[in-house]
């Protein structure tokens, strides 16, 4: 019995300690980080995970007289495994802002919690034009697709080239592709035909048999970026390189994480993107060095600079709003802008949405290694799908 | 137009040599094993692995690729399969199927989730003119495998003893091992064959394929329809059905690219109407 109350007082005693210290630091500021870290779309996850950690670490962890601590839930890439996660982290784990979101369904399932619980949510990947539209608390610093390839589709145009092909992918992101790219492509007087191919598609060869009979003078192709280099590979192998039909591409193609094993057939590929590891900027030098540092030499993607910005502007945001969170953040957010690795970016304040360069870059070999080069820029693009 | 039907023919001869280890087991041992593409993976990985990492030329790695998932096949059977082969066949779709899920996540958990790429030799790449027609040498190379492997199959299961053997295990094990025939045997040594040559499949098909850790799962429903509508007669069945296949999911994602990805299924479901055991079904 005697024992006992000890025991009972030493508890409570080491819990008075405790509260007390915890009161003297800095109240703790969580970001629910919800990415696939595992499945199909794990290297998104790593990518994003790493950069948002690497920034974490660099800036150090107090902001706003907050103390920022990361929670990292692998939500495998299944949607409504991210809708109970970031359920789970707003109330059980009380988090401030949830983050992340590595495709399009997994950032629209989650959206209506960001609206209920009044917390902000960052997208760092998901790239469907609407999804900042679905809740008033969603910022996104990752890009759109129609940001990408409706200024791509000019440049083509500029380019002299009248009659193009397009080959996708026959699920979201490429339908948004398809459309946005043909739209702007018909309205500047070219003619295009639209090609739609199985995303679970084994083999390409009758996809570039048909465009082969087509003759277009390039062909713009979106595939998830696993199966681009497939592509590509079997693109060069038919000699279809060689017999007039320019390929190009959106970014994802060419994403810097499995670029380099592509080989030489990804050579001089003409893509459209907002980020290249190799972009020249001091900015883009110290990030690139310092993640491949952290992270056993693996070289950051567009994800990752996603990832790194979107924790910018967690912590700007932070300090505009004197540490708070919930509306005053994502008001504080919107507007801000910063010299990201990427080059200049911005929140537009009406969409929450990201204003940023989108590069013209063809694939060369450097220091041994396949990267993008960017050698032609078109400043500040706001999502052209917004506002219409 | 004989481009399309040279690129299925290509095709089908890569599913072909995917799934004839698996109708071997399914058909002859009557073992339902959904695991079979982990062993197509396993062949894929090695070849990769042995390329990037340890520079090997392609063609090398082939041979290696036939041996390391037939080790595995051989070891697993030794230890796991030969206790299900009385089971019941859900047992052995629950087995197999674990066993799949756990070939993704070890591969997913030591290779990483992002596709292996390879780099076939210089003298495979590219395209000759034959007749007219474009013809790409390195599924030129693949048919010439593939092809040997077929004719030399049959042979070693029609006219071998090791292949009378193995037929009349299957048919009948009680007697077989009656007459002295060693049953355990020859079954481990055909599923430790059928597993490398799913094994070589992988490797072969890589590049045409891709290849990441959701291999075994991305392909299972195509294996699987090679051998029902193959039926499990004999190898002929199912070498014809890939062919077949091949062909129709080549020619219909061509001509009809909208419908192209149900061409594969309306051929199998047209075929099980009239054929419900395959086109070559057992007496």
């Amino acid at each position: 019995m005697f024992r006992r109350t000890l025991l009972r007082t030493a508890v409570a005693a080491a819990g008075i300690v405790l509260a007390a210290s915890g009161a003297s630091a800095q109240e703790t500021f969580k970001v629910g980080l919800i990415l696939p870290m595992t499945g199909p779309f794990a290297s998104t996850g790593k990518q994003i995970a790493a950069a948002a950690n690497l920034y974490v670490q660099q800036k150090g962890a107090v902001v706003a007289g907050k103390r920022i601590e990361i929670v990292l839930k692998d939500d495998t890439g299944v949607a409504d495994v991210t809708r109970r996660i970031a359920q789970d982290l707003i109330v059980n784990d009380k988090v401030s802002v949830i983050a992340g979101f590595g495709l399009t369904p997994l950032a629209l399932a989650t959206a209506p919690l960001a609206t209920q619980a009044k917390t902000p949510m960052v997208v760092m990947s998901a790239a469907t034009s609407i999804i900042t539209e679905r809740s008033p608390f969603i910022v996104r610093t990752a890009q759109t697709v129609p940001q990408i390839v409706t200024p791509f589709a000019e440049w083509t145009l500029k380019q002299g080239i009248k009659r193009m092909a397009t080959l996708v992918s026959d699920y979201g992101p490429g339908h948004d592709v398809e459309k946005f790219y043909s739209d702007t492509f018909r309205a500047g007087g070219g003619t295009i035909e639209n090609l739609r191919v199985p995303l679970a598609n084994p083999d390409f060869a009758p996809f570039l048999q048909r465009i082969a009979d087509m003759k277009p003078e390039a062909v713009l192709v979106f595939v998830p970026s696993g199966v681009g280099s497939q592509f590509i590979k079997q693109f060069v192998e038919r000699g279809m390189d060689k017999s007039g039909i320019r390929l190009i591409a959106t970014g994802d193609v060419t994403d810097d994480d499995i670029l380099n094993p592509m080989g030489d057939v990804a050579l001089g590929l003409v893509t459209a993107h907002h980020y290249s590891a190799a972009h020249d900027s001091p900015e883009n030098k110290a990030f690139v060095a310092a993640f491949r540092a952290a992270n056993g030499g693996m070289r950051p993607n567009f994800m990752a600079v996603s990832g790194y910005d979107g924790m910018h502007a967690i912590y700007e945001g932070l300090k505009k709003s004197n540490g708070q969170g919930g509306e005053a953040l994502v008001n504080a957010m919107k507007g801000l802008s910063w010299m990201s690795p990427r080059g200049p970016v911005s929140i537009d304040a009406e969409t929450r949405d990201i204003v940023q360069n989108v590069y013209i870059r063809r694939v060369a070999r450097v220091d041994g290694e396949l990267y993008n080069i960017e050698f032609e820029t078109i400043p500040n693009v706001k999502d052209p799908a917004k506002g219409k | 137009m004989l481009t399309i039907l040279f690129d299925g023919i290509a095709y089908g001869m890569v599913l072909f040599v995917l799934a004839c280890g698996l109708s071997v087991t399914l058909g002859l041992m009557n073992f339902v094993n959904l695991a079979h593409g982990a062993f197509a993976m396993a062949g894929g990985y090695t070849t990769a692995i042995l390329m990037n990492r340890y520079g090997w030329s392609f063609i090398a790695t082939l041979p290696m690729a036939f041996f390391v998932p037939a080790l595995v096949g051989l070891l697993l059977e030794r230890t796991l399969y030969r206790r299900l082969y009385g089971a019941s066949h859900l047992d052995q779709v629950l087995f197999s199927i674990g066993l799949v899920f756990m070939a993704v996540a070890a591969t997913d958990y030591f290779m990483g989730s992002q596709p292996q790429l390879i780099q076939i030799p210089e003298w495979l790449r590219g395209r000759v003119d034959i007749f007219g027609v474009q013809v790409g040498l390195y599924r030129s190379f693949i048919i010439a495998v593939c092809g040997v492997l077929v004719i030399a199959l049959q042979l070693v299961l029609t006219q071998t003893r090791f292949g009378s053997r193995l037929r009349a295990a299957v048919d009948d094990p009680r007697v077989a091992r009656g007459l002295g025939i060693p049953v355990e045997f020859v079954f481990a040594v055909t599923f430790a064959v059928g597993s490398g040559i799913a094994g070589l499949g992988g490797a072969l098909g890589a590049e045409i394929l891709g290849l990441d850790p959701t291999f075994p799962f991305k392909f299972m429903i195509y294996f699987l329809i090679v051998v029902t509508v193959g039926g499990t007669s004999s190898l002929i069945g199912p070498f014809l059905a890939a062919l077949l296949l091949g062909i129709a999911d080549v020619g219909g994602k061509y001509f009809v690219p909208e419908l192209g990805a149900f061409v594969i299924y309306t051929v199998m479901i047209v075929v099980l109407v009239f054929r419900p055991k395959g086109l070559f079904a057992r007496g």
